[in-house]
């Protein structure tokens, strides 16, 4: 009696398929993440359960850490009109060009009065220089509130909603520094803002 | 590599000496592999990097008008946020019941009792004070107020670093965590 003979098979698969499909993923997923904006202050955010995003439009974020305060607002049209409204107030021209670099400028920690050559300098330049050395929020001169301030006429006038003012804060600051900017925040009636935490467990 | 050998020995039969096909197809596991890789990589990224907001209401400063609720003692837990990531508690008024020192992992289970304790005996829902004091780390601010969430307290808590009592004070600098 002859054993049956068991035909046999090639093991390898034909794996164009699935690659072409794989690639096709991955070309979406790179185009649809979007480029993260170097934060000129490293901030650790403390975690939490909570659910909700943070939306993506009129909303501006203070970033605390090492005492500084960064300010940031969303949108490159509101930046424009921020900056324009500030140099009304401080009596700063800006050029056309220095507004249009600061629309794309991410979150900044400079006085006033060395704000123009930190728009004009790379991003390289502006790491090294030190002119960072966050926004003035004492008693005296307090341009935290008038940057709050005029933003928030600015997505007013524009998109015609309250702007969201939101905390983000590092996670070792002590609670008197957060608290001097909630304190900013509540005298200019904002009460209700939110604080930018990452969801726990990631 | 992931293909395993089925071709039958090498049974060699002699003869005329033929220019070898070569195969023209590529193995694309590894191709495969990295791409998936990738894929997860990015998908991660994407959808975890998105920052949560917690929101915040705090009492408006400078109001001038006096109707202010009463919080009933029965009814109330302070929580005051210290130094070196401890709490300090007590139900009702101050100086009337001693504060306990908590920690932070130990905080969740006495609001779920206390919750429990205020509703079994008034019937209302629990009401929070949190007081964060200036040796409190924003951490630990954060942290209370999602403690919160999860033990389901839906009141809004009182959230108040201006008031603190001058007996809250000395009982937390004998304890050690102002």
């Amino acid at each position: 009696m002859s054993r049956a003979k068991v035909a046999r098979k090639s093991t390898s698969i034909d794996m164009t398929a699935m690659c072409d499909v794989s690639f096709l993923l991955l070309t979406y997923f790179i185009l649809s993440a979007t480029a993260k904006q170097p934060d000129p202050l490293d901030v650790k955010i403390p975690s939490s359960t909570y659910k909700i995003k943070v939306p993506e439009k009129d909303i501006s974020i203070l970033t605390i850490g090492e005492g500084k305060v960064f300010f940031e607002v969303a949108g490159p049209d509101i930046k424009r009109a921020t900056l324009e409204k500030m140099g009304e107030q401080y009596k700063i021209s800006f050029t056309e060009e220095e507004k249009k670099r600061f629309s794309v400028i991410g979150s900044f920690g400079v006085p006033m009065q060395s704000l123009k050559q930190f728009i004009m300098m790379d991003s390289d330049g502006r790491k090294k220089s030190g002119v960072e050395t966050g926004i003035p929020a004492d008693s005296v001169n307090n341009q935290l509130a008038d940057w709050l301030l005029q933003a928030r006429k600015s997505v007013a006038e524009l998109h015609s909603e309250g702007m969201r003012v939101s905390l983000k804060g590092d996670a070792k600051e002590e609670y008197p520094a957060i608290k001097k900017v909630i304190d900013i925040l509540q005298k200019q009636k904002i009460n209700k803002f939110s604080l930018i935490t990452s969801a726990e467990g990631s | 590599m992931a293909e395993l050998d089925t071709s039958g020995g090498g049974g060699k039969k002699g003869g005329k000496v033929r220019t070898k096909k070569s195969n023209t197809k590529v193995d694309l596991t590894a191709m495969v592999d990295l791409a998936f890789l990738l894929i997860t990589f990015f998908m991660l990224t994407t959808t975890l990097s998105k920052p949560i907001a917690m929101d915040i209401a705090k009492p408006d400063k400078d109001v001038k008008d006096e109707t202010r609720l009463e919080l009933r003692a029965s009814q109330t837990m302070t929580i005051l946020l210290g130094k070196n990531n401890k709490v300090a508690w007590y139900m009702g008024e101050a100086g009337k019941s001693a504060p306990e020192i908590q920690s932070f992992s130990q905080i969740r289970q006495t609001i779920l009792d206390n919750k429990q304790k205020v509703k079994a005996a008034t019937g209302k829902d629990i009401v929070m004070v949190i007081k964060p004091t200036d040796g409190a780390s924003y951490q630990n601010f954060v942290d209370i107020m999602d403690e919160l969430l999860i033990t389901g307290i839906k009141t809004a808590p009182a959230i108040d670093d201006v008031n603190i009592l001058d007996n809250e004070k000395a009982f937390m600098k004998q304890e050690g965590i102002l």
